[in-house]
């Protein structure tokens, strides 16, 4: 059952189709879920999309993006089906439990939700809403309840399927675990695949999250993920996304530490249309820490936006913020990083650093520390830097024989490798790296993996464009 | 090997080198001294190819070509070496990965095979030895965190590597210590032969007790006012550059009367 908007605004349209579809949507969900579920129908309701009247908006601009029509998914199409037929991922032989959403549905091949003898539980959230209603009813929504968060709103009230993650405790999952989001669609798809990770005390799981498109159809891809840290857990993420220039993609991460739990994050933009990544990161538990680091490329018309919160409500927490950016051409970036820290949240350290290549006239960063302390004993530190590639490092390799095009993607590469060179896993670290130095050469397409090769439209290249500066 | 012909170069309007006339042949070793501020560290980065200069007038040929028109990519290539006075430190640009770049462009120039990682990796440790480097440089970011000693050491064994025909020094003596510069001494020593030739560009004498040159220069105010034999930096070292200035300034009396 597709579900067409039509040229009633976006926000009426989904609210109509809501109760149109409450039947699928609100499904087999239990009393307590669709409570959750008109709930955040209801905020999204009071608040509607944001516009660039907000802080957090200011120099981003959806109007464009939402006045598109868009189809709905309400209930699963996909059928079981063997992924290679379609798609091989630049990270695939990594040795991980992979699990793939297509247009935000759970797709397997035998199970959708596998349960390991040490208790581990990996899968569809769908299933685990039926199979597990008291993990999930405990958890799901319970980070993603900030005000005013519009599209985390929309997406409590619409989600049906993403990935579902529970490891007890004290349990390490030795592989990590890669959820490949992939939207294969000729309509214009709007999607919300929701995503929930439950870390017992004292266990550890990596997560792996790449978002693609294979068409080059429009798609606004909404994902909120939460991700719950109890006391000394240990969760690594990295979100790695290769979209193409027509796609939106809004990712809403949302992590809650307890005591001792550590969390790093790494997001990378490769390629994407419109890019918005909101991270927010509650330190609930003394001695938690978090470590967050972001690498966006951008050139042509892309546009990203990494919004960052991280709140420091308990005392002895740590954060740390890394985001370098390279834009060429017209691309735009937004990077605004707010660090909260509670007056109970003594010896808090916090500290952020934006870092940004402009390789043309016309590229454009706006870059926002904004810092709330109303601790006494802190350490906090921010910077920005925004800045061209160093002429005196660009003739000292040059004057060794090394060509202008070859020095600056030496360059380009060093500025990029202080983000890359913090993936703790080796290989994983290999392949990103692959793919940026891929990136910076101009010699990663959307259609690198894709064995579909778009022969109706020309394969869109995306390269940075070397002999500007 | 190089002519340098009434060299004029200037900097934001400001002239620097004003008619600078040099020749230096295959097998020779010329110092060039002077105080500080009269164009030493210009002539060295023009040579190379630093197009933070104007070049107002005359010409430089190297091997009987016109050097004014190339790139510093195509001039290093082509043999030329500037050993920087402020050798920059680039972080993430590992050492190993910056010379393998840098040698495989002039292999490639000169219609050779790229090196691979192991034909180049032996080639750099050889390359140590030879110029006395003992620390680890392979995994090293280019230059970070390495001592004043340590950089100048690296622009030695960049050199030993890059074989040059022509290189030139920009006060790689200054800031090292007796043993730092030995080291540094015995790496241009070890790398002289009959088919090439070094510029040493210094402000102190120290450094020509241990490379000896054939030729030395006194260059003030843009041009080179004494030219003589290894003799003449002893000289320089005795009387001072004072010395140098009052002659040069009584000759300009002189021709005014």
């Amino acid at each position: 059952m597709n579900a067409t908007q039509n040229t009633i605004p976006l926000k009426e349209s989904l609210l109509g189709l809501y109760h149109q579809h409450l039947q699928a949507i609100e499904g087999l969900s239990s009393h307590k879920l669709i409570h959750l579920r008109q709930k955040a129908l209801h905020e999204f309701e009071r608040i509607g999309f944001p516009t660039s009247k907000l802080e957090n908006w200011r120099f981003t601009d959806i109007s464009q993006i939402l006045s598109q029509n868009f189809e709905f998914d309400f209930r699963n199409q996909s059928r079981p089906f063997d992924l290679k037929e379609i798609f091989t991922c630049e990270v695939y032989d990594l040795d991980t439990y992979s699990l793939t959403l297509l247009n935000g549905w759970f797709v397997y091949q035998h199970t959708p939700l596998f349960k390991f003898d040490n208790g581990v539980i990996i899968g569809s959230l769908a299933k685990a809403m039926e199979e597990f209603p008291e993990i999930v009813e405990k958890y799901l929504g319970s980070a993603a309840s900030t005000p005013n968060a519009a599209f985390a709103a929309l997406n409590t009230a619409f989600m049906q399927d993403g990935l579902f993650v529970y490891v007890p405790k004290g349990v390490t999952v030795e592989k990590p675990i890669q959820l490949v989001n992939i939207v294969n669609s000729q309509v214009p798809l709007f999607l919300q695949p929701r995503s929930l990770v439950v870390a017992e005390a004292g266990s550890s799981v990596t997560l792996v999250h790449c978002d693609h498109a294979l068409t080059h159809t429009p798609s606004v891809t909404n994902t909120v993920l939460e991700v719950f840290l109890h006391p000394e857990a240990q969760v690594d993420h990295y979100k790695v996304q290769n979209k193409g220039k027509s796609s939106a993609l809004f990712t809403n991460t949302y992590f809650h530490l307890y005591e001792g739990s550590k969390v790093s994050s790494c997001i990378m933009t490769l390629n994407g249309g419109f890019t918005r990544n909101s991270v927010e990161i509650n330190l609930l538990g003394t001695q938690s820490q978090a470590n967050l680091k972001g690498l966006y490329l951008a050139d042509r018309s892309q546009f990203v936006d990494n919004q960052v919160q991280i709140n420091h409500s308990a005392p002895g927490c740590y954060s740390n913020q890394l985001f370098k950016g390279i834009l060429d051409d017209q691309a735009k970036a937004v990077f605004s990083g707010r660090i909260n820290v509670q007056r109970d949240a003594q010896k808090t350290q916090a500290y952020q650093n934006n870092k940004n290549l402009l390789l043309s006239e016309e590229a454009k960063i706006n870059s926002q520390p904004h810092l709330e302390i109303y601790a006494d004993d802190v350490k906090c530190s921010h910077g920005a830097t925004i800045g061209q590639l160093e002429p005196n490092a660009m003739f000292y390799l040059r004057s060794r024989g090394i060509s202008e095009k070859t020095a600056r993607q030496l360059m380009m590469l060093a500025f990029a490798d202080e983000v890359v060179k913090e993936i703790s896993i080796e290989p994983l670290k290999q392949k990103i790296g692959g793919m940026v130095e891929k990136r910076l050469k101009g010699e990663l397409s959307i259609c690198d993996q894709c064995v579909l090769h778009c022969k109706d439209n020309s394969p869109a290249t995306f390269n940075i464009d070397m002999n500007k500066l | 090997m190089l002519k340098i012909k009434d060299l004029s170069v200037s900097i934001n309007d400001k002239n620097i080198l004003k008619g600078f006339n040099l020749e230096v042949r295959a097998g020779e070793v010329h110092a060039i001294m002077g105080p500080n501020g009269t164009g030493k560290s210009t002539l060295a980065a023009v040579i190379a190819g630093r197009d933070t200069f104007d070049i107002e007038q005359g010409e430089i040929t190297y091997l009987g070509k016109n050097l004014t028109d190339m790139s510093p990519e195509l001039r290093a290539r082509e043999g030329i070496f500037l050993g920087f006075q402020y050798p920059v430190e680039i972080p993430g640009v590992s050492m190993a990965s910056f010379m393998r770049a840098a040698l495989n462009e002039k292999r490639k120039h000169f219609g050779q095979n790229p090196l691979s990682g192991g034909e180049f990796l032996k080639l750099m440790e050889e390359k140590k030895n030879l110029v006395e480097i003992h620390s680890n440089l392979t995994n090293r970011s280019v230059n970070e965190g390495f001592s004043g000693g340590e950089k100048k050491k690296n622009e030695i064994f960049q050199m030993a590597l890059l074989e040059p025909r022509l290189a030139i020094l920009d006060e790689t003596d200054s800031g090292l210590d007796i043993d730092a510069l030995k080291v540094v001494a015995n790496g241009v020593n070890k790398l002289r032969s009959p088919e090439n030739a070094t510029i040493i560009i210094t402000h102190y004498q120290r450094l020509l007790d241990f490379i000896i040159p054939d030729y030395v220069h006194v260059l003030f105010d843009g041009r080179i006012v004494k030219s003589g034999g290894k003799e003449l930096a002893l000289e320089l070292e005795n009387k001072g550059y004072e010395w140098v200035k009052n002659e040069v300034n009584g000759a300009m009396t002189t021709l005014k009367a």
